[in-house]
């Protein structure tokens, strides 16, 4: 279960010493754009550190990597590879060729390291006209690709218009990011909400992201972990809505009836599969039904 | 004879006094960073050629590192403060001075003086308002500072009192702190201070998502310590993660509609909004924080200035940190007795002072610290704090940001936090977890020479301090 995705820089010991206890479902350890060229090596190899010698709890640890029209991704993935990472995520991909070709240096490392292949998942950046394009392509160009990521910074600046709080100018990507994940059926994430002092923002954009269909948000501060994962959690209303509709669902089974409603509403294969959803994410997130 | 109190210059106060070579002269530190008047009356001392003087200053900021001049000619044989920060501490830890530094605390420290065993020869008291006679506050003039709390030992039982203010009023001066009865000489300068220095424009919580998650539990440790109930009584520093836990508790007793009795000890306009949302009843203010502290102090009845002794002495015949229900407290270091370091640095270097604390630790129900396991790359838990400040029969409680530790001898609080799903850990389960992150730092290593001794609240030295290789 993934609603946070939090990026801490990769040249900040201090920070990524306690990112395990911000509130993040996952963290991702950066080591693009938040880090200077000139402190790319050191990040790289406290990142590796990170990795090798601390324990990130139940918290997921993703590293986003140098994108590939830099010398920097591949020094990356050979110093991240070998210790194991759960994933990658690499920036500005544009096209399915990207990840094919990021996916096969993977490959080779996990080869020569004796890893298992495939142990370690994509979760592809698109922030470019053409990677919005060609969205799908990309979520379905490999097996590692476990979820693609919506960077609504960088592609306004491809976009050519300016990015406002509202969103409107993104409004197309985040469809059809969303369409494009669910085609392939892969989790999507949308990109971070930039004003820090702003929460009552944060919380609008999470809900219209989580209106949209996306799994989750990425966050630049932990200050707004909380709201993401408040937003991207199933409600007591949905917890509860979702084991009605599976007892509804036993009970016509054990009568034998075919089709059947609750409170006036008919239940079919969509709404069962969203109350599963609902019912395996309120399990991990340790949240019972109300009594 | 008050038309003769009012003298032309700090000289001319000085000669008046008698002040002679041996004796010993006292300073308040309400003036904190932005104090000139300390260093103004020892140059002019120095001038005059007077030596081998007792320092007994209530705290010592890093405008007064200039001191070290003063040491060096032996203007100043000894120091006796209650905090003491990192631009003369760290000279102090490399052996400036021969006699070793007294340490004690804001308690200690009036009671001392109120007993004869630090006596003071000649105080001198800045005040940001005074008349002609001596009357004199910290509420008004261009520099304010609010409560004049660690001042009124100083007045009461030094031989001669010298008020040094930038701010003379016409006579009587309404609302004076300390009253003319115990004023000898008052001295009127260009600036005592400078405003900017003197309390900080506002004071802010932290930002940093750690210590706002040790904010939050700290006061979650408050909520179900079972002491948060009407009437409840509350201390807590300045420091960002503290003033999130106020911040966090207001929302708490607001929600909860408790009324609290009173907060005390060094006021920030974040205990301000709480005595205004009728979280307390009282402020009881030995020192002013903020500019907001300063303007309630001025206006609010219910924001009541009180002196050192009334705050902490346990020579009084009470005091306030006697009826505490909670302190959140601050520490340079922890160990597993639950020790608290607050004079010097892991390095031992000195760069604090104990203040209030151990008073606060020994008076109040509930003694919290709250403290990140690591800073950079150091541990904070360790099995021996390199000075002992407050002793950890004191501390109940340490808030970290990977869990709580409880004192052993509290059981009945850690069967309560644990009920309420806290962290609850053994220190040393905290030590090895710090441990584990940054691994296990050198001893420092010290030359054997004490330049410090730390003398606990009831007069007791608790530690020595030495010179660093």
């Amino acid at each position: 279960m993934r609603r946070s995705m939090l990026f801490l820089p990769g040249n900040t010991p201090n920070i990524i010493v306690n990112g395990e206890i911000l509130g993040a479902d996952s963290v991702i350890l950066d080591l693009e754009d938040a880090v200077a060229p000139a402190e790319k090596d050191s990040a790289r190899i406290l990142v590796r550190n990170a990795l090798k010698y601390m324990g990130f709890g139940k918290c997921e640890v993703i590293v986003r990597i140098n994108s590939i029209d830099t010398p920097e991704w591949k020094k990356d993935l050979d110093t991240i590879i070998p210790q194991k990472p759960g994933m990658i995520m690499p920036p500005k991909v544009s096209c399915a060729d990207d990840v094919k070709q990021i996916d096969a240096y993977i490959t080779e490392l996990e080869e020569k390291l004796g890893l298992e292949n495939n142990s370690v998942g994509l979760i592809p950046l698109i922030e470019t006209a053409l990677g919005i394009e060609n969205a799908f392509q990309i979520a379905s160009a490999s097996k590692r690709v476990r979820a693609i990521f919506l960077g609504g910074e960088d592609l306004t600046a491809d976009l050519r218009c300016k990015r406002t709080k509202e969103g409107n100018e993104i409004h197309y990507a985040r469809c059809r990011m969303v369409c494009a994940a669910r085609a392939a059926n892969v989790d999507v994430y949308d990109t971070p909400f930039t004003d820090v002092n702003d929460d009552e923002g944060l919380y609008t954009d999470a809900q219209y992201a989580k209106s949209l269909g996306f799994t989750g948000k990425a966050a630049i501060s932990p200050r707004h972990v909380k709201g993401i994962n408040e937003v991207f959690s199933p409600t007591k209303q949905d917890i509860d809505y979702a084991y009605e509709v599976m007892e509804t669902i036993r009970f016509a089974k054990e009568q034998g009836k075919g089709a059947v409603a609750l409170r006036g509403k008919m239940i079919d294969a969509p709404i069962v599969m969203r109350a599963e959803q609902t019912i395996a994410m309120a399990e991990a997130l340790g949240m019972g039904r109300s009594v | 004879m008050m038309g003769k109190k009012l003298v032309k210059s700090i000289r001319e106060a000085i000669i008046l006094s008698g002040l002679k070579d041996g004796m010993s002269v006292s300073f308040h530190h309400h003036l904190r960073n932005g104090d000139y008047t300390l260093n103004m009356v020892m140059d002019e001392i120095a001038d005059m050629g007077i030596k081998n003087l007792t320092l007994n200053a209530s705290s010592l900021f890093d405008t007064h590192a200039s001191l070290e001049k003063h040491i060096r000619s032996g203007v100043i044989r000894k120091i006796n403060t209650n905090y003491m920060s990192a631009g003369l501490g760290h000279r102090i830890s490399e052996g400036l001075m021969e006699e070793p530094v007294d340490f004690r605390t804001h308690g200690g420290r009036p009671r001392d003086i109120s007993l004869g065993i630090t006596p003071i020869d000649v105080a001198f008291i800045a005040a940001p308002a005074a008349d002609c006679a001596g009357n004199c506050s910290g509420k008004y003039g261009p520099s304010a500072c609010g409560s004049l709390g660690y001042a009124f030992p100083d007045a009461m039982y030094a031989q001669k009192v010298i008020v040094i203010t930038d701010c003379l009023m016409p006579y009587p001066l309404k609302g004076w702190s300390i009253p003319e009865i115990y004023v000898d000489y008052v001295v009127t300068v260009d600036a005592i201070g400078n405003p900017q220095g003197i309390v900080s424009g506002t004071t802010r919580i932290t930002r940093d998502p750690v210590g706002l998650l040790m904010a939050e539990t700290a006061v979650k440790v408050i909520q179900h310590s079972g002491l948060l109930k009407d009437g409840f009584s509350f201390q807590t520093g300045a420091g960002g993660a503290s003033l999130a836990a106020a911040r966090f508790l207001m929302d708490l007793m607001l929600k909860d509609n408790i009324k609290g009795s009173f907060a005390s000890g060094g006021i920030t306009g974040y205990l301000v909004d709480m005595l205004e949302k009728g979280c307390f009843e009282s402020l009881m203010d030995v020192q002013c924080f903020d500019l907001k502290a300063v303007e309630s102090i001025r206006k609010n009845p219910a924001h009541q200035e009180i002196s050192a002794m009334q705050y902490a002495s346990p020579a009084a015949k009470s005091a306030v940190v006697d009826q505490l229900d909670v302190v959140i407290l601050g520490a340079t270091e922890v160990d597993t007795e639950f020790n608290v370091n607050v004079h010097t640095d892991s390095n031992g270097r000195i760069m604090g002072g104990s203040g209030g604390h151990s008073d606060t630790a020994a008076g109040a129900k509930l003694s919290m610290i709250i403290a990140p396991l690591f800073r950079a790359r150091l541990p904070i838990v360790t099995d021996r704090v390199s000075c002992i400040s407050t002793p950890g029969r004191d501390i109940d409680v340490l808030v970290t940001q990977r869990g709580v530790a409880v004192n052993p001898k509290n059981e009945e609080l850690i069967l309560r936090l644990k009920d309420a799903g806290l962290p609850v850990m053994d220190i040393r389960e905290l030590k090895q977890i710090a441990e584990n992150i940054t691994g296990i730092p050198n001893k420092h290593v010290h030359s054997g020479r004490p330049v410090a001794n730390v003398i606990y609240r009831d007069g007791t030295q608790i530690d020595t301090i030495y010179s660093m290789i």
